[in-house]
């Protein structure tokens, strides 16, 4: 019964099981991380100093366009279904996932939307250059003919998210081990259904409003044309319906995986599970009825504004619990900081620092200056770097012994933590200055008076994409020649089923369902 | 033994991605119309002649509104297009007639369509169109010159804080999307 993983190749082409598959998500987001980190360099660099240095205007569109759309559907998003692969079932006593197979072509889809989406950059009129939330009739009327490839990839990077989110309802919903009712389920699978909830509601959204450019471009309808009596307004309205949304799929799995960690390095449990909970599902209903704030200066009536305006403000509410609730599950703890606790607790701080500038900017008054300014570039990456890639970090660091049997070098690990961390405030802090005193994003050159402040955050960028080089050097010179874990149980303060597995865990876990008290 | 609950479950959640989907095509492009056009609030104002407003209109001739017309011609439109009258002061209730002058600069015959925005965007349900020449696609042959007709009034319960309209017309090049017949019929 229990046999090994097969030989060769063939093991990852045809694998169904939950770990092999979560692997693969992990190594390809890891991939595609390093690609969109590859495109900010080339950003920063050109940014160093006013004027046109590096790369003509046009190309530098591509990259901050190009940047957004593989670190959000590349790197983030596929990391955390490849955690998710590897712990839901570990956490809640499964076998694997509900449906391997459809598992293993939810992942195998993924690379090919990323080769077209990437092949568009040796084509005539070069990749897609309008920004990665792709307004229409920019997008359409507007944009190289290479557009079309960039829709087909989308679409099939929604049918992998979605399926993706389907097997993990069905495997959380169905799959749980006697005993683990749905308020004993760690936060981290929690986090994840509700996500995956959102994931498919709103994927469907962001395939309809890509179809509607395809069918705008190629087919003569005029969806967003407002020569044909469409509305280029509408594409905003459905882009960032499905938007909004998105920003917390993006961070919600990051707020369980620090759910995870913090607890076991504070050597106590949870402080308030059941208001975690309560406030993830708050969280994700607030979602959908906010996503006009991204449109503030789009010209909405003043009962429009005000809407929206409280209703954004309100979000603050359930994460201000949550934040409330991990500083409370540290207070009096007996706190070591290991690599993942202090991701975790750069995660609470910086994570905060950037909702305080999203309450900022729910202010609809003030946030007319602040729109497409350098000041929200710093917000989203303070709540998408310092929030999604430092808990992914955190995450990674704190089950790779599981993973991998080994232990990785906590030295270098925490050397790579002050090193993003320098480097990432380094990087994004001036952007707040420079947005408040009206550099516009998106554009490749700038007043001298931003010199400074550009320069900083340049050094700082290089910095951050450094210290991603050492975590790449950490995780494979730990799987070659760590030290190896001999307990299942590397960390004395974790809980959870995942440690209740041999480490390295075995191929197959849970094959006869554990009992949960 | 989970079996079928499992398919229950991937059933649900598919019947409910390929809905979201077709939500976000055919139900949320009509009801942004629907909705702009109850409410005004994307400028455009009605997009058909006003019939069904009781003709016994009251003329307010205690206030005066200022219309100001604008010609925007999108990207590479050649045309000359104007206003014939830039300014009108018009009463609340009263009907007014002007027009825009149109060109065909170019040597071949075109299509154009011309489509309003009116600035403040809550006086926009308030700015009745009798007859418009943006309600129809407007064919013009190489040289030819026209004056497109517009009938207007301003509903006498604009709010009291507008004293000024600014009408808006920008003229799109439709000659390719006009062959097409299904086009703009939308």
């Amino acid at each position: 019964m229990a046999h090994g993983p097969a030989k060769g190749l063939g093991r990852w082409l045809f694998t169904t099981n939950h770990k092999d598959i979560g692997t693969m998500y992990l190594w390809f987001s890891f991939a595609m991380f390093i690609l969109g980190g590859f495109f900010a360099m080339v950003i920063r660099a050109e940014l160093f100093q006013p004027g046109m240095q590096i790369v003509e205007p046009e190309f530098f569109n591509q990259m901050t366009t190009m940047h957004g759309l593989v670190m959000v559907f590349g790197a983030i998003m596929p990391a955390f279904v490849g955690l998710a692969n590897w712990m839901i079932p570990l956490m809640i006593g499964a076998p694997d996932m509900a449906l391997p197979r459809m598992n293993n072509w939810s992942f195998w889809i993924l690379p090919f939307a990323f080769l077209m989406l990437a092949s568009t950059f040796f084509m005539e009129g070069g990749a897609p250059n309008f920004g990665w939330t792709f307004y229409a009739p920019l997008s359409t009327t507007y944009a190289p003919d290479t557009v079309t490839f960039f829709i087909f990839g989308v679409h099939i990077m929604g049918v992998s998210s979605i399926m993706g989110s389907i097997n993990i309802i069905a495997t959380v919903l169905n799959m749980r081990a006697p005993g683990m009712t749905l308020m004993k389920m760690p936060l981290f699978v929690w986090t994840w259904l509700i996500t995956a909830f959102l994931l498919v509601a709103v994927m469907p959204v962001l395939a309809g409003a890509v179809t509607m450019m395809l069918m705008d471009i190629h087919f003569g309808t005029s969806f967003f044309d407002a020569a044909g009596g469409g509305d280029p307004v509408l594409f905003q309205h459905i882009f960032w319906f499905f938007g909004h949304p998105e920003v917390y799929i993006i961070i919600l799995p990051g707020f369980g995986v620090v759910s995870a960690v913090i607890p076991a390095f504070s050597r106590k449990p949870l402080f308030g599970y059941s208001s975690m909970v309560y406030a993830t599902a708050a969280i994700a209903f607030l979602s959908f009825i906010v996503w006009a704030h991204h449109m503030f200066t789009v010209g909405m009536p003043l009962a429009g504004e005000l809407y929206f305006m409280y209703a954004t403000m309100l979000i603050a509410v359930p994460t201000g619990v949550k934040v409330f609730n991990w500083i409370t599950t540290m207070w009096r703890g007996s706190m070591t900081f290991e690599t993942p606790m202090l991701f975790s607790i750069a995660f609470v701080i910086l994570f905060t620092m950037g909702g305080f500038t999203g309450l900022m900017m729910s202010i609809a008054p003030s946030d007319i200056q602040y729109h497409d300014t350098y000041f929200i570039v710093a917000h989203f990456h303070y709540t998408m770097v310092a929030g999604a890639i430092f808990s992914l970090a955190a995450g990674v660091y704190y089950w790779l012994p599981k993973w991998t049997g080994r232990m990785y070098n906590e030295a270098m690990g925490k050397a790579q933590f002050w090193i993003a961390f320098i480097g990432f405030n380094l990087t994004f802090f001036p952007q707040h200055f420079v947005g408040l005193a009206g550099m516009p994003r998106r554009i490749p050159d700038y007043a001298t008076q931003f010199a400074d402040f550009n320069m900083l955050s340049s050094i700082g960028a290089f910095t951050f994409g450094l210290s991603q080089l050492l975590f790449l050097y950490n995780i494979i010179s730990t799987i070659v020649a760590g030290k190896k874990v001999e307990v299942d149980k590397p960390w004395d303060g974790a809980e959870g089923l995942e440690w209740s597995v041999a480490s390295p865990a075995p191929y197959h876990t849970f094959s006869t369902p554990p009992e949960v008290k | 033994m989970a079996n079928s609950n499992i398919q229950k479950t991937v059933i649900k959640l598919s019947v409910l991605s390929i809905v979201m989907f077709a939500f976000a095509i055919y139900v949320l492009p009509p009801i942004y119309d629907v909705f702009c056009e109850v409410t005004g609030l994307n400028g455009k104002g009605q997009t058909e002649a006003v019939t069904d407003k009781e003709s016994p209109r009251v003329i307010d001739e205690s206030r005066t509104i200022r219309v100001t017309f604008i010609a925007t011609n999108n990207e590479n439109m050649p045309w000359d297009f104007k206003p014939n009258d830039a300014v009108m002061y018009v009463h609340p209730g009263e009907v007014v007639d002007t027009s825009f002058y149109a060109k065909n600069t170019t040597d071949r015959p075109m299509v154009s369509r011309a489509i309003p925005s009116f600035v403040p965007s809550t006086s926009a349900a308030h700015f009745n169109k009798v007859q418009c020449f943006c309600f129809d696609n407007q064919p013009l042959e190489a040289g030819e010159e026209a004056n497109m007709f517009l009938q207007f009034w301003v509903d006498p319960d604009l709010p009291k804080s507008i004293k000024d309209i600014t009408a808006s017309y920008t003229i799109f090049d439709i000659t390719d999307a006009s062959q097409d017949e299904q086009v703009s019929q939308r």
